[in-house]
């Protein structure tokens, strides 16, 4: 099998187009604020430069406020229901090698009732680019705790503090065997067009956290590791992972640790590598990401594999006969006949 | 020599061990039963355990086929011929063997130890227990055994070849020709010689033994029944639904797509489309129930004919996935192979208990067409008719079958692809609305709105679960527009009566005053039980839906033409209940949930007493 990227097989277009081709005439309809406009934007302004025709993107979502994605996006898309659009992707995927197809989810969605639907597309790589919006709270049911929300978050459903210990996304897309791993912000729209866009040119399944502000719910979740906060740890593939009068080293118990650069130097500090076919470093880093209160967290692109995707094997696997009404005659009559006069 | 005597209809039940290769020998056995031409149907029966503790009542595995030189219903309720490999399979299915019964038993393994682990306390080969009936105590084992020995079998290989010996004796005692097996070993062990000399070995012996021990007083021949010109085949219901979903996408002309979760007896559809790779045929094993009906509805937004099969508890999974489907009005195809329930129940035995979760499972107003097969042959043409509904109606379909037709194998006239009905996939390409727009909710006159797949320019739109706008699909929370939007999906549903046939009643003499409704797998018993009180001179007329959902247009005329209606089910009343809901008719209900088919004596007996009362 041939190995092309996500979109190798998607038709290009033959005229350029622009954000306003992308933009659906629908009232955007979230809260003045809201991380999600801001994503938004980076996508309608990503999209054309991706070259390819504007009617073969899907765009599938799940429930939750970053499931209404879909209707702002001039595309074909399917405002599915709650936690299930990485299974329903994964059927057009197959159906369709001709489409760029994305899955729009936030971390109840994706993490919690559409937990496994998620791991077993990572696990599978089907053809798909996942965004995860993670506000690490339930903003459409008005504000309770969600699977990545910190513990003893006081939420609605939990007035004494949240006794449950949180998902780190990454860890589980990880441990699921995805092929490409990545993590961005709301705020920071190049870095996000960068992520997505050698997210959507990964051919397999592609997992991109965006850390996104529910001004709401849980106003300022991420403003410690957005922009040059000292809380940003960096991931540029080949570059030494150092920020600020920090670096990340290697302990001798193979441990990944944040270190003081003075105290350890420059050339201690660990070279990232997103093409390791062992994916230990990126889970190793990603356990660098805090549990509680987000105050550091590593943003970038943790792992970056080749690895064939489900959906080329599955119609590697399938032909169609030339003449289908002359196969099916041969499949009705079977093996072992008789002939009754 | 032994004399043969002609009989119009026998049953048949081979019963072992589950390893011992009962289903197999069955279906050998039926294979024969096919070349001579008689009519035939089968019943499998078989523990859910995979192995269950050898030689225990759990772990009986039987096959039974009853063969007829007419046209047959159902595999038959006593059986005229039990052979039996243990004492556990004589133990456990005696009570089905006709008063006068042939009984084959292998006495090798009627030892003390064997006896005593199904509680016979004392030899029933020997204590005269079963002396009203012609007992044949042989030592099959010890005869295949000895038969095999040239082929340096170990002792448990060469015992194994006893289910072709005893092939071989029932072969003959039927007057079948042995060629058709001799083929089968040849095919099935051409890779290991060895095996097939054995079990040829086993086989001819069995036969030869027949042919000159001279135990037997008559060997019994069934003629061909009067069916009608063609060529044949035989299909199981689970078989003929595959090859249905396949028809179906090749009329479409789509890509077929399976998603499916493995569950019983619902799997072997799975299985046999995912040996279809090279007619087009996608199947995709999912995690759970709910990705294989999310995948299906996936691949038919995407332009494929998206199909999932499952059980009862796969399909109460589906639910929200198929109100999302009810709104999205996309094509899809559900196939509900129904099992003794609820929760895990009984998954190997049969029941029709879905009925109601099929009609009105789903949260919201979600009407969706139900249809049920009658026979396994049926389980073909009804999933073809899903289908066309599903892409022309652009709505979920639910076939419903059970474990009875899934299993249970009978002659399949072998259909034409010409004369399969077509199938219209109208895709839209161009806009339909002012100034270029698409309006994907603006329907045609049997109410299915356009659909674009992605892929196609300037259709370019978006669908959801949430409350659209009529015509323009954009969200709407305007309590008018819902209030039509939910009469609109209702009336769709509802006006594919117009494009089913009307039913017709069987009522030979047109004079009868009870009328029976049967529905999906009890078409056989129902129609055989009316067939018999027939034959008593009485009157009684039979009715048999196939369409639950809408119901054809003339049943409630029909309904309310008769004095009497009895719905024999096997549930709790389920047809009965809406029946009476939408007709207000007095229908009664006659529930039999033991896992099994209606007995056709019972019934016939019980209609009789319905006939006396009413009458009276």
């Amino acid at each position: 099998m041939t190995t092309t990227t996500g979109l190798g097989r998607v038709p290009l277009s033959l005229t350029p187009l622009n954000r306003k081709d992308y933009t659906s005439d629908q009232e955007v309809r979230w809260c003045p604020g809201c991380g999600d406009f801001a994503i938004l934007a980076a996508f309608q302004g990503l999209m054309p430069t991706l070259g390819i025709k504007r009617e073969n993107t899907v765009i599938v979502s799940g429930i939750g406020c970053s499931s209404r994605f879909p209707y702002y996006m001039d595309v074909y898309g399917m405002h599915s229901i709650h936690g299930r659009a990485p299974a329903i992707a994964t059927g057009v995927a197959i159906a369709r090698e001709d489409l760029n197809v994305w899955v729009v989810s936030g971390d109840g969605d994706a993490l919690s009732i559409g937990g496994n639907h998620l791991i077993h597309a990572l696990r599978r790589n089907v053809n798909i680019t996942i965004m995860l919006f993670n506000n690490r709270i339930y903003g459409l049911t008005k504000g309770q705790y969600s699977p990545t929300s910190e513990a003893g978050k006081v939420t609605k459903s939990t007035p004494t503090g949240s006794i449950d210990t949180p998902f780190n996304p990454l860890s589980v897309a990880l441990g699921a065997e995805a092929s490409f791993v990545a993590r961005t912000v709301d705020s920071d729209r190049q870095h996000l067009s960068e992520v997505l866009t050698a997210a959507v040119a990964h051919r397999g399944a592609s997992l991109v956290e965006i850390y996104q502000n529910c001004p709401i719910f849980n106003d300022g979740a991420f403003d410690e590791v957005k922009g040059a906060e000292p809380g940003v740890i960096p991931l540029v593939h080949g570059q030494p992972i150092v920020f600020g009068d920090k670096c990340v080293v290697r302990d001798a118990d193979g441990d990944l640790r944040v270190a003081d650069l003075a105290e350890v130097g420059v050339e201690a500090a660990i070279v990232h590598d997103a093409h390791r076919p062992d994916p230990s470093l990126a889970f190793a880093l990603s356990r660098l990401t805090d549990q509680g209160k987000i105050r550091q967290a590593p943003i970038g692109i943790f792992r970056d594999v080749d690895r064939p995707a489900y959906d080329d094997l599955v119609r590697s696997q399938v032909s169609v006969p030339d003449d289908r009404a002359a196969a099916l005659q041969a499949l009705l009559t079977g093996p072992e006949t008789w002939t009754v006069a | 020599m032994t004399q043969v005597q002609k009989v119009e209809r026998v049953a048949v039940r081979f019963a072992g061990d589950s390893g011992d290769g009962m289903q197999l020998t069955g279906d050998r056995f039926t294979a024969d039963t096919a070349v001579v031409g008689s009519d035939f149907a089968t019943l499998p029966n078989y523990p859910a355990e995979i192995r269950a503790p050898a030689g225990t009542l759990n772990g009986v595995s039987s096959f039974q086929v009853q063969f007829a030189d007419y046209d047959i219903r159902t595999p038959g309720e006593l059986v005229d011929v039990l052979v039996a490999m243990n004492p556990a399979a004589l133990k456990s299915n005696l009570k089905d063997l006709a008063p006068g019964g042939t009984i084959i038993v292998d006495s090798g393994d009627f030892t003390n130890r064997n006896l005593t682990r199904v509680g016979y306390t004392s030899n029933p080969i020997e204590d005269g227990s079963l002396s009203s009936y012609a007992v044949h105590a042989l030592d099959l084992t010890g005869a295949a055994v000895a038969a095999v020995t040239p082929f340096g079998l170990n002792r448990k290989d060469a015992s194994r070849t006893k289910n072709m010996y005893a092939l071989g004796l029932v072969t003959w005692l039927f007057s079948r020709s042995p060629e058709g097996t001799l083929e089968f070993l040849a095919t099935k062990f051409a890779k290991k010689p060895h095996l097939r000399d054995a079990n040829v070995a086993a086989f001819n012996a069995g036969y030869n033994f027949g042919e000159t021990a001279e135990l037997f007083a008559v060997r019994y021949e069934v003629g061909p029944a009067p069916l009608p010109p063609g060529t044949y085949r035989q299909i199981s219901g689970n078989k003929a639904i595959a090859l249905g979903l396949v028809a179906g996408a090749v009329q479409a002309k789509l890509p077929l797509f399976l998603g499916a979760y493995p569950i019983t007896p619902a799997s072997d559809v799975l299985h046999e489309l995912s040996t279809f790779k090279n007619q087009g045929v996608i199947t995709f094993q999912c995690e759970d129930e709910i990705a294989a009906i999310g995948s299906a509805l996936g691949a038919s937004y995407a332009g494929s004919l998206g199909t999932t099969v499952t059980s009862g508890p796969g399909l109460a999974l589906k639910m929200e996935t198929l109100g999302l489907a009810v709104m999205l009005e996309l094509p899809l195809v559900v196939v509900d192979v129904q099992r003794a329930g609820p929760s895990t129940g009984m998954p190997t035995k049969t029941e029709q208990a879905d009925l109601l979760q099929a009609l009105y499972g789903r949260h919201g107003e979600a009407p969706i067409p139900v249809l049920a097969a009658q026979s396994p042959t049926d389980c073909f043409a009804i999933t073809v008719e899903a289908a066309k509904i599903a892409v022309e109606y652009r709505t979920p379909v639910i076939v419903l079958s059970d474990g009875y037709l899934a299993n249970g194998a009978e002659p399949m006239l072998v259909p034409s692809v010409e004369d399969l009905p077509a199938i219209e996939t109208n895709f839209a390409t161009e806009p339909n609305g002012p100034d270029g727009t698409f309006l994907p909710y603006l329907r045609d006159a049997k109410g299915a709105r356009p659909l674009a797949v992605p892929g196609t320019p300037g259709l370019e739109h978006r669908i959801g679960g949430i409350e659209k706008a009529d015509r323009t699909g954009n969200i709407s929370y305007d309590p008018a527009n819902h209030d039509w939007m939910v009469r609109q999906r209702q009336a769709k549903i509802d006006g594919i009566a117009a494009h089913i046939p009307d039913v017709v009643v069987d009522d030979p003499s047109g004079e009868a005053r009870l009328l029976v409704v049967s529905w999906g797998s009890s078409f056989g018993p129902v129609s055989g039980a009316a067939r018999r009180v027939r034959r008593t001179g009485r009157k009684v007329a039979h009715v048999h839906l196939r369409h639950l959902n809408p119901f054809p247009a003339n049943l409630g005329e029909i309904l309310k033409s008769y004095d009497k209606v009895i719905v024999p089910e096997m549930n709790l009343g389920q047809l009965a209940f809406v029946l009476r809901a939408k007709y207000l008719v007095d229908a009664e209900s006659y529930a039999r949930v033991r896992g099994l088919p209606i007995s056709i004596t019972e019934l016939s007996g019980d209609l009789m007493d319905a006939l006396d009362h009413l009458e009276a």
